[in-house]
């Protein structure tokens, strides 16, 4: 198991789901990743996009106008 | 046994493409979703910047009818791909710099490349014949189909009987007895048919999302094409264009004055792209200047700059300014008055 950091501050919705869609290509299942983002719509995105194809968010962390979730790649 | 069919639906976010994908799974076929961002897509992004709007973001609304439908989608980045089709449509603009034809042509090629790279059947899409001035027109839904090389592996379940048959009722894959005949602008068969659905929340943005179908966007984006004398753009060009209030004062350069607190954290990140102009001696908006700003220049700019801070009744407002190496340079201006600003200034 890995676990990688993706920055994707700066960027705006659907950017922060598409560059995390784009790693967790590169990413094996159990793999974890923590992506760190300046748009707060991450917080419900990227955990709707990881329900609808099978990976697992493990912690969504928020301050200092950072946004942070952490998952884990599932074997869909 | 029969081979199970795939198709992937062209989803939006809004009520049609949902209905289509419904109406498609109903009959048995695995589908999956696709959206494309353009760059223009910015739908939830004055929510995502604004700092009163930061406790309520909006949600990714083709994300979110995914979910709904359960299942998969798949977001594809077309933003460099996209410049050709904004800049040189072959069938013309609407009523502003939305190029909507060609932007179905568009997707729907790259729909089906993807369905090519990734066997899946056909496409389908939530078009409804009479909807759209100018994609979704009895004359242009065929054009759609043949410019985009999908022909008939493009399937539209709302209007499909009002078309002649595709490949995939062709072949039985879909029954065209349980597709649909919808057409014209009225959205009450969509209505009935989401009722019947069990679909009781949806999202219906008019134009859809894309910023190029709205007036004052368009206007931004032709002042900046005009401004540089070309029309090349970069992601963070249309984004900016979203941001604070634009004021062009002189041809050759722009201001983007923050307009609270959320933006000016947002125009901050790109500060060192940028000449930015500060308030020191009142609090006061960060502003970006967009262009190339002679040193004659200076004082007007930074008047205005000092026309939005907090100082805009004071006699005498110090203004920092900040070079794109991080030399710095302190004026000292006469804020200016609303009544001398030109309308014309303001983009």
């Amino acid at each position: 198991m890995t676990r990688e950091i993706l920055n994707a501050r700066r960027l705006l919705c659907p950017l922060p789901v598409i560059r995390t869609q784009d790693k967790v290509k590169q990413m094996q299942t159990g793999d974890q990743l923590e992506v760190i983002c300046t748009d707060p719509g991450v917080m419900q995105d990227i955990p709707t996009w990881c329900r609808i194809n099978g990976h697992t968010v493990l912690e969504l962390l928020s301050g200092d106008h950072e946004y942070t979730v952490i998952l884990e790649v599932g074997g869909a | 046994m029969n081979k199970q069919r795939k198709a992937v639906a062209l989803i939006s976010g809004g009520l049609d493409s949902m209905l289509a994908a419904r109406t498609i799974q109903e009959q048995g076929i695995h589908v999956e979703g696709i959206n494309f961002f353009t760059g223009f897509c910015v739908e939830g992004h004055t929510h995502a910047i604004r700092e009163k709007d930061k406790a309520k973001p909006k949600r990714n609304n083709s994300l979110w009818v995914a979910e709904q439908l359960g299942i998969k989608l798949h977001i594809v980045d077309v933003i460099e791909e996209y410049k050709n089709v904004l800049l040189n449509p072959k069938h013309g603009y609407g009523q502003h710099m939305n190029p909507c034809l060609d932007c179905k042509i568009f997707m729907v090629n790259k729909a089906k490349q993807w369905i090519a790279e990734n066997d899946f059947d056909f496409i389908i899409t939530g078009e409804v014949m009479g909807q759209r001035p100018m994609s979704q027109r009895k004359a242009t839904m065929p054009i759609v189909a043949k410019e985009s090389g999908a022909d008939d592996l493009l399937l539209r379940p709302l209007c499909a009987k009002n078309l002649p048959a595709t490949l995939p009722e062709r072949e039985g894959w879909v029954d065209r007895e349980k597709l649909h005949s919808i057409t014209g602008r009225s959205r009450k068969p969509q209505i009935t048919m989401a009722k019947e659905f069990g679909i009781d929340e949806y999202s219906q943005p008019a134009g859809g999302c894309c910023f190029l179908t709205d007036k004052y966007y368009s206007a931004k984006l032709v002042d900046l094409w005009k401004a540089r004398d070309s029309r090349e753009y970069e992601l963070d060009d249309v984004m900016l264009l979203k941001v604070g209030r634009h004021i062009r004062p002189q041809a050759h350069y722009k201001m983007i004055i923050a307009r609270e607190e959320g933006e000016g954290r947002f125009l901050h990140g790109y500060k060192k792209d940028y000449v930015s102009m500060t308030c020191v001696s009142h609090q006061g908006p960060l502003v970006l200047i967009d262009g190339t700003i002679a040193a004659e220049d200076l004082y007007l700019a930074a008047s205005i700059t000092a026309r939005y801070g907090q100082g805009r009744d004071a006699e005498q407002v110090e203004v920092n300014i900040v070079y794109q190496d991080g030399a710095e340079r302190t004026l000292h201006v006469k804020p200016m008055l609303e009544q001398d600003m030109p309308k014309a200034w303001f983009i």
